[in-house]
């Protein structure tokens, strides 16, 4: 399947990926209305080092844990290897942000729920992620690497 | 008063804070800390004084809320003391310094290609149309003054001395591994190798990781000598003499100790963090017979399978030098106009010293064909080709080709700001800083570079099928395609061009 993978050597820590990724989970289609004023809860995260950048969110594992831990059924592996969150199913318990080991879940700004990278499939971007098309160094990219 | 007077800054960024959501990317990508957020206020700020205008926070700005203006802020206002040149005074009144600036020449000075228009056909002779019919824009740069020899079969010798062939007569200017970045450098030879043309490693060496694009490498041979050994020669295509840069003919070249890192020191085979300082002469150069025993020395060292390019820089008087350069062994002469860009260039050298390529182009040209040695060597022209036009009517001027520089960095993401020389280029083009390099990806920028010639490409052949010409090699040196607009006589007969209507 095609997944989003961050090639470290070219990441800027420009933080615009979280930007973007806030804008198109908004629902909004101004981005300035989308954001502005607002303390952003994307679902890609950039860590920062000593010198190194990396954009962090769901690497869609092939056996994920946090799909093993839901207690309510409510992440599910799709049929194209997707890692899927039902927000209807979910009762916030956080045993998936918890036992996550690349910290790509979290909760969601509501509080009501988890929420993670559905590699923009659930929301206006029509599963073209915003952050690899926002990315200015090609550090983000969609790719099936099998 | 001390030293230093406040200058205002001749720019300044405007945010609209109705559209800033305080991201703060533009804090995050700038090298000269001009932007700032205050977490009491929840609001960005900006300190114009550190902006050098290079847009790089302009283009990053997710919710394009940001703009540079041109600053209201006045002298009283002086026809002849403007506020540039009164700025300038106070400059050095206050560091009793060379003034330092970068890129091409940006003073108001007639731009020639502006004053040329390009002829088309009507009626009598058909146009042609690139899309259905052949058109050729492949070039072969070197000699073509082969004698015929027959083999004692009767059978054609081939003595044609070395060329290169461009698939497009456009080539990327030297610019060293000093003076811009790893990838910059990776971005041009890999483009090159896929436009089937050739860049140009300046005097600053070869990487050892970009031997492997030697068949589209010109490596150039200049007074500081910096890297150059039997490998470097004879990796390359070609190998070019710098003799002289539009940007500052009659000077060498100084890069600063603080670009020497631990590569630059390697591929330059200097010590580090020392400045390198390239002479204004070669020591060994000091008429047209001792060009020549550099020029065979090199094509000694590399068995005559190489064009070997003396590159001049476009002055007074040119078309003597490039008839002694023509007799000297020389394959190819590039000729740099005063409008060529530079990483580091004394401002009032290049604001004031040299000619316009297009007057030196075309005398150069004429001075070689009344001697009869124009098929001696190919003529490249270098010093400011913004389009495919200039390209154009350089070639219709008498160029076999064109250098561009300038508008290769542009393609890679260069603002001409203009502040090389302070190598904190923010879009990792002219700079050594490890964090700021990594903002170029070669991988988009080759595709950029790309992109720029194939673009040119496309209209050089729209333009040439209007003329009803089919190739470039009938379009060189083809001036009366060209007409002038608005040029004196004086100016026509330089260029040898008619004036429009006539």
């Amino acid at each position: 399947m095609k997944r989003i993978y961050v090639k470290e050597k070219w990441c800027l820590g420009c933080h615009l990926c979280e930007y973007e990724c806030a804008y198109a989970n908004s629902g909004i289609a101004d981005m300035v209305k989308a954001l502005k004023g607002k303390n952003i809860c994307p679902r890609i995260k950039v860590e920062d080092g000593d010198g190194v950048h990396f954009a962090v969110n769901c690497r869609h594992c092939t056996d994920p844990i946090c799909v093993k831990s839901c207690i309510a059924g409510a992440l599910s592996r799709e049929g194209d290897g997707m890692v899927s969150l039902d927000r209807d199913k979910c009762v916030g318990c956080y045993t998936c942000v918890m036992v996550c080991p690349y910290g790509a879940i979290m909760p969601a700004e509501d509080g009501k729920a988890a929420q993670k990278c559905m590699l923009c499939t659930d929301n206006q971007m029509n599963g073209e992620p915003n952050c690899v098309k926002h990315c200015p160094n090609g550090a983000i990219v969609f790719e099936d690497r099998g | 008063m001390n030293g230093t007077l406040f200058i205002y800054p001749d720019y300044e960024v405007v945010r609209d804070y109705d559209k800033c959501i305080a991201c703060r990317v533009c804090e995050r990508q700038c090298a000269n800390e001009v932007h700032s957020y205050d977490p009491d206020l929840k609001k960005m700020f900006a300190d114009n004084t550190k902006c050098v205008n290079c847009h790089r926070c302009v283009c990053l700005c997710p919710t394009h809320a940001l703009k540079i203006v041109k600053s209201d802020n006045t002298y009283k206002i002086n026809a002849n003391w403007d506020n540039q040149t009164i700025n300038e005074v106070y400059r050095q009144a206050g560091t009793g310094g060379v003034l330092l600036s970068s890129m091409g020449n940006p003073k108001p000075y007639p731009v020639y290609w502006d004053k040329m228009l390009v002829n088309a056909s009507q009626v009598t002779n058909p146009s042609i149309d690139p899309l259905r019919e052949p058109m050729e824009t492949a070039v072969y740069l070197g000699k073509k003054n082969a004698g015929i020899e027959r083999d004692e079969n009767g059978r054609l010798k081939d003595t044609l001395p070395p060329q290169l062939k461009l698939s497009v007569p456009v080539m990327f200017s030297a610019m060293s591994y000093g003076s811009i970045s790893y990838n910059a450098h990776e971005s041009l030879a890999r483009a090159a190798e896929e436009l089937g043309i050739y860049y140009n490693t300046g005097e600053g060496g070869l990487h050892k990781d970009f031997y492997k694009y030697g068949k589209n490498t010109i490596v150039q041979v200049a007074s500081g000598r910096f890297g150059v050994f039997k490998d470097y020669l004879e990796t390359a295509a070609a190998i070019e003499i710098k003799m002289g840069q539009g940007a500052k003919p009659g000077i060498g070249g100084h890069l600063p100790g603080s670009k020497i890192t631990d590569a630059v020191s390697t591929t330059r085979m200097i010590p580090k963090g020392v400045d390198a300082i390239s002479p204004a002469p070669h020591h060994d150069i000091y008429s047209i017979e001792d060009l020549r025993q550099l020029v065979y020395s090199l094509k000694e060292a590399t068995d005559y399978k190489k064009p070997v390019i003396v590159k001049i820089a476009a002055v007074h008087n040119c078309a003597a030098i490039a008839s002694g350069i023509a007799r000297s062994g020389a394959d190819i002469i590039a000729v740099d106009g005063f409008r060529g860009g530079t990483g580091a260039a004394p401002t009032r050298i290049r604001d004031n010293v040299g000619i316009p390529i297009e007057l030196a182009l075309a005398s150069i040209d004429t001075r070689l064909r009344e001697e009869g040695i124009r098929d001696n060597v190919s003529i490249v022209a270098a010093g400011s080709i913004r389009s495919s036009t200039d390209l154009l009517k350089a070639i219709a001027l008498g160029a076999d080709a064109c250098y561009i520089g300038t508008a290769a960095l542009l393609s890679l993401g260069c603002h001409l700001c203009r502040s090389c020389h302070q190598g904190k280029c923010n879009w990792g083009i002219a700079t050594q800083r490890p964090e700021l390099v990594k903002r170029l990806n070669p991988e988009i920028g080759y595709r950029r570079l790309v992109r720029l010639v194939t673009a040119w490409k496309h209209e050089l052949q729209e333009m040439m099928g209007g003329m009803g010409i089919n190739s470039v090699e009938a379009l060189r040196g083809n001036r009366l395609m060209l007409r002038g607009i608005g040029l004196t006589d004086r100016e026509l007969s330089v260029l040898g061009i008619r004036h429009a209507g006539e």
